[in-house]
């Protein structure tokens, strides 16, 4: 048999293994059997130490090329099967993605609409310059009414449904808030006490601008009355704020609140003894369909009422009337998110249904700004 | 307060339509709430003559008619009024007629026992116009056939309904009205004729005493009476009656009907005795605790705070309020006694809200009416008996004073632009003010302005300026921007609003949602969450769950999740941040940042999914929830010190309490202790938190803080676990604080990777396996360097712990 033979012999065998090898580990074997230490190319190679010069001359590179050519057809080989492991892995790997996930903890969290609608009434007066301001809940007789110019025994005092506290142990004649408006005093008097508490605004010297909203009570429960509400009030106090300015001050507020073009407002002259003149004001709006449309139509809706600061409430707070002048209005929250964002029933805002919150509720990061958009 | 449109007319000339009339209402401040057309109701009502009538064969009482209601065919209608005859001529109701007295619509079509019935004919009361429904309408024989009932019957007036706000009983009466409208250019106002009446002698009533002590409470001021001998009392004229039923009072008889016109027409309240049921002497005193019966068929007590006018055997009248039905006057009534009185408007309004009487003189009263008014008032009404009921008048009983407040404002005109904004001329500023009865003396550019003695209202300038302002027309000041700050805004929100908004974002970002309850809850639920004082209890709640300001959100929160549960949804996450009331100071007054989670809500969902089903949430969701706020407000849970000491509502082994130091607890974390749970009607799971925004520490003064320098090592870290034997009772807080403490400077971080118990670590013992990591700052670390400190770690550890390390 001459070597020519038995490398063809051996060519074959080794290619027919190569090819039918089918995992990494038979491949192996095969170059190990072929390429060892003891494989069969490996036997051929150490012949070549033993043969006379002329014969190695033309074996060598005969046994070499075997060698060669095995090497490259198991690395070929080798490749193969690497790139059939992996497909066949990714494919086994495969899921289907159209399977659903949990709705993320900020999709499934909500913001009252109350806390949402006051970030959009601070986020619009912020940019007119106005800084937000409160007061207590559990409000003394004198901050309530006296201070602002409520006569004891005056009809007026009557008409706030009053919720009365039991007597405390100081003995000071507590109510419960029938309004913001107390706020108004506790922001412009002077007082030489040290703030009692982290949330009450320092007193304010004119100019003063602020805005105060907040929780406030009376004792009236019915289709559109809760025993609870909130209301925001505003304030300017200056040389020369006046009733013109009032009406900028709303009427761009409406605006920017209920996110249209122009806004028309009725004035009307009313009466509360802590302005002077007192207005109420009107907002044009269609209540043709279900919902109310502020900036169209042609019906009035009763929306805020507002004056100038009565001359004694000046004075009670400790500012000259003839010398401080301003206006303040108030509003109720709740009703402005209602027109806004069409609640239909006031009293679902405070029951806690898991089901309300998430419909009328807004997303946890729906940070209501200017240069964001107040809604989203 | 409701008046018709010929009413005003009667003092007010003017051209206007009803329209110019109501905007202007408005526009001056008496706010038009309705105006109505009186007969839009009736408007489908026609004449219509019964051309014969004749008994119904199957019936005893009812009638067949053919009925002429101007269509040109003769109607068949079965009708069961008594008074139905051939030939009579009354008012029909086509089918489809909303019927208001009977609040049906009329059906066509209709069989009666085999008679056919289309279209009805009426009663007075079926028309909603008086409670006679003995039978239907008669009409006179020339009534029109087929007109419209309201137009022949003249009830198609406009009624206007306006709202009257509490400082201005000048306009309570139509007069007043008239007078404002007046005043703002609608036309000229007709005046009253008050000249006195000639009397013929003296009454048998004399002037009423005032029976009043020193410092009694007294609402009379004065009491002007008036005799009016064999007046001829009966019902009252068409007019009066129409007038009176359009504004919705019911017509009594002549004499009530005037004393009503008076009060509506001028907003001057009368009252009228009937002189005949008077016993003895009438006197104006307080009343004594005597039980009252009004003429509302109501019997009061009164006390001795109220005025009455009362006889020997009692109270005739409440002052100002109401009348008695004992001298009430009756169609029988000959001789009247009318009363015109002045009474003080706080008095009267302490005594309405008392009694919970609401009347048209309360009403009135209690606002003020002028007090010029009070003898005028009693001519007005004296004239106006006479015209209608005849009789003799007898000399005017009077006693006691009117208060007058004469009020003189000192006026400068530029007033009006300072706090409006409205450059007014003088010229009219003045000519407003004239024509609602101030008189403005002086010239330049101040008015000595003299208040009119209705107008107790208006006391100062601005004041004034309101007179001026809505005579001008609110809409007509100039609307001038608000200037902008001439620097950036200072911060516009305090600490803890800016807390709030942050606790309110991270809450709902970790899935919870917001709830907003009420600041008023249980006694019960407020006892059990800390408060329950009297002095934050309400004097006059609303209902007996809203007794008492709370102390906690989680009553609020927990009574929610129960609703929700209640309504098949047990997974519940809500949170607050808002108020509660440690007291009923202003500083007891804190913003607590609460949640809860029932069920399976955990954070990353409730219930079941193919991912994995979520367990029961407990203690660690309620660490997890709170550790976030702390964190999202710049306080590291890590830092602070966290206690087992559980909060009263909590499982007492499974609740931590919060502390920065001894003094200040920042919040509480838990499971619900299941006996609150029991008492709250909750099942299930519940995890809780609260967190007292008010109580973290106060940001620094300097607002802007400068971070410390970033210190990154070159050397790598190296981390070694041990794992420990100790009592069961040792806190994880007192491992990691010795483990941390053994090298300062080398260790950078120790973690607990495995907790666990069980037989093999022995009865009432656990093992806590720790990773420490080592941060070397200036060379490689040795073996010997690691062997080193991780002696320390192990001597602190089992020195602190009294625990061993596990070989």
């Amino acid at each position: 048999m001459s070597l020519e033979t038995d490398i063809n012999m051996l060519r074959a065998d080794l290619s027919a293994a190569i090819a039918a090898a089918d995992t990494e580990a038979t491949l192996d074997a095969v170059r190990v059997s072929a390429l060892g230490k003891k494989g069969s190319v490996s036997a051929l190679l150490a012949t070549l130490g033993a043969m006379p010069h002329e014969e190695r001359k033309s074996a060598g590179p005969a046994i070499n090329g075997l060698k060669n050519e095995i090497a490259g057809l198991i690395e070929t080989r080798s490749t193969q099967l690497k790139g059939a492991a992996l497909e066949a892995r990714l494919k086994a790997e495969t899921v289907d993605v159209t399977l659903p996930l949990p709705p993320a903890p900020t999709a499934r969290g909500r913001i009252h609409p109350i806390s949402q609608t006051i970030d959009e009434i601070t986020a619009i007066f912020s940019d007119m310059g106005f800084s937000i301001a409160e007061g207590p809940d559990i409000e003394t007789d004198y901050y309530n009414f006296t201070a602002l110019n409520f006569p004891e025994g005056h009809p007026a005092r009557e008409m706030h449904d009053t919720f009365f506290m039991k007597p405390g142990p100081d003995g000071v004649k507590k109510v419960l808030r029938t309004h913001t408006s107390p706020v108004q005093v506790r922001v412009m008097q002077k007082t030489n006490e040290k703030t009692a508490a982290s949330y009450l605004t320092p007193s304010q010297d004119p100019p003063i601008r602020v805005v105060m909203p907040g929780r406030t009570y009376r004792n009236d429960s019915d289709q559109t009355h809760t025993p609870m509400f909130h209301q925001v009030e505003g304030l300017v106090i200056d040389k020369d704020s006046h009733i013109g300015q009032l009406r900028w001050v709303l009427e761009e507020f409406l605006k920017a609140f209920f996110e249209v073009p122009s806004v028309t407002l009725r004035f009307r002259p009313s009466f509360f003894p802590f302005t002077e003149p007192s207005m109420e004001v009107d907002v044009q709006c269609d209540r043709s369909g279900s919902e109310v449309k502020i900036g169209e139509g042609k019906d009035w809706l009763e929306i805020l009422g507002c004056g100038m600061v009565h001359p004694n409430v000046l004075r009670n707070a400790g500012l000259d009337p003839d010398v401080y002048q301003g206006f303040a209005w108030g509003m109720g929250i709740d009703r402005l998110a209602m027109l806004k964002y069409g609640m239909p029933d006031l009293r679902a805002f405070f029951d806690a249904d898991q089901r309300w919150i998430e419909h009328y509720g807004f997303r946890p990061l729906d940070l209501p700004t200017l240069f964001g958009g107040l809604s989203s | 307060m409701k008046f018709t449109l010929d009413w005003l007319l009667e003092h007010l000339d003017t051209t206007a339509s009803a329209d110019e009339i109501a905007t202007a209402l408005t526009t001056v401040g008496l706010e038009v709430e309705g105006v109505e057309s009186q007969g839009k109701a009736l408007a489908k009502f026609v004449v219509a003559q019964v051309v014969k009538a004749e008994p119904h064969p199957n019936s005893d009482h009812l009638n067949i008619c053919k009925v002429d209601a101007g269509t040109g065919e003769l109607i068949d209608v079965v009708c069961g009024a008594p008074n139905v005859k051939t030939g009579m001529k009354s008012v029909f109701a086509f089918p489809g007629t909303y019927i208001p007295g009977k609040d049906f619509e009329l059906k066509g079509g209709v069989v009666i026992r085999g008679a056919p019935s289309n279209g009805m004919l009426c009663s007075a009361a079926e028309l909603q116009l008086s409670n006679d429904h003995d039978g239907i309408i008669s009409l006179p024989d020339d009534a029109p056939i087929g007109e419209k009932y309201v137009d022949y019957a003249g009830i198609n007036g406009v009624v206007f309904d306006i709202s009257i706000t509490p400082n201005r009983g000048d306009a309570t009466g139509v007069y007043g009205v008239a007078r404002d409208l007046a005043a703002f250019g609608l036309g000229t106002l007709k005046k009253t004729d008050f000249s006195p009446v000639p009397s013929v002698g003296k009454g048998p009533i004399a002037p009423l005493p005032h029976q009043f002590s020193g410092d009694e409470p007294k609402a009379i001021r004065k009491f002007a009476g008036r005799y009016i001998a064999n007046v001829k009392n009966g019902p009252s004229p068409d007019w009066l009656q129409a007038r009176l039923r359009a504004v919705g009072l019911r017509p009594i008889n002549a004499i009530v009907d005037i004393t009503n016109l008076v009060s509506l027409g001028w907003g001057r309240p009368l009252h009228a005795y009937d002189a005949d049921k008077v016993e003895g002497t009438m006197v104006l005193r307080n009343a004594r605790g005597e039980a009252f019966d009004a003429l509302d068929n109501k019997v009061y007590t009164l006390d001795d705070t109220m005025t009455v006018i009362a006889d020997d055997k009692g109270p005739l009248c409440l002052g100002g309020i109401m009348g008695g039905i004992r001298s009430g006057v009756t169609e029988e009534t000959t001789n009247v006694f009318i009363e015109c009185a002045s009474w003080d408007p706080e008095l009267i309004a302490r005594t309405g809200r008392k009694t919970g009487i609401v009347s048209d003189a309360r009403y009135r009263l209690e606002r003020s009416v002028d007090p010029a008014l009070t003898e005028p008032g009693m001519e007005l009404a004296t004239r106006l008996v006479l015209e209608l009921c005849g009789g003799e008048p007898k000399e005017p009983a009077i006693s006691g004073e009117d208060v007058f407040a004469n009020t003189v404002v000192e006026f400068p005109l530029g007033e009006v632009r300072r706090l409006t904004g409205l450059d007014v001329a003088p010229e009219r500023i003045e000519a407003i003010l004239t024509s609602l009865g101030f008189v403005a003396e002086g010239s330049g550019d101040t008015r000595t302005v003299k208040v009119p003695s209705w107008r107790p209202d208006v006391t100062q300038k601005a004041d004034l300026v309101e007179e001026v302002m809505r005579m001008v027309g609110v809409d007509n000041v100039p609307v001038e921007p608000l200037a902008r700050l001439n620097h950036v805004a200072p911060r516009i929100l305090t600490t803890i609003q800016n807390r709030r908004r942050i606790a309110r974002r991270t809450l709902a970002a970790r899935g919870l949602n917001e709830a907003v309850t009420w600041s008023f809850i249980s006694h019960d639920e407020a006892t059990r969450f800390g408060g329950g004082t009297e002095d934050r209890q309400l004097a006059n709640a609303i209902a007996s769950d809203m007794t008492d300001m709370r102390p906690s959100l989680l009553p609020g929160l927990l009574s929610g999740a129960r609703r929700n549960a209640n309504r098949g949804f047990a997974d519940v996450t809500l949170f607050e941040v808002g108020q509660v009331f440690l007291s009923d100071k202003p500083e007891g007054q804190h913003t607590y940042a609460s949640g809860v989670r029932t069920g399976t809500a955990k954070i990353d969902g409730a219930g079941r999914h193919w991912l994995g089903k979520a367990g029961a949430v407990g203690v660690w969701d309620a660490k997890a929830d709170l550790a976030a706020v702390l964190d999202a407000l710049g306080v590291d849970i890590e830092k602070v010190q966290v206690l087992p000491e559980a909060a009263s509502w909590s499982h007492p082994g499974r609740g931590g309490r919060i502390a920065l130091g001894p003094k200040v607890t920042l919040g509480w974390f838990g499971e619900l202790h299941p006996a609150v749970a029991a008492e709250l009607d909750i099942d299930g799971p519940v995890a809780a938190f609260e967190i007292d925004l008010d109580a973290l520490p106060e940001p620094r003064k300097k607002a802007t803080k400068t971070k410390p320098a970033l210190d990154l090592s070159q050397f790598q870290q190296v981390s070694r676990d041990f794992a420990f034997v100790m009592d069961r009772s040792v806190t994880a807080a007192s491992i990691l604080k010795a483990a941390k403490g053994a090298d300062k400077t080398l260790i950078a971080d120790v973690g607990i990777f495995d907790v666990f118990e069980g037989v093999h670590v022995g009865e009432g013992k656990k093992s806590v396996a720790i990773e420490v990591t080592l941060q070397p700052r200036d060379k490689t670390l040795t073996d010997e360097d690691i062997e080193k400190v991780s002696a320390a770690i192990v001597a602190a550890v089992t020195k602190t712990t009294g625990g061993e390390l596990r070989k």
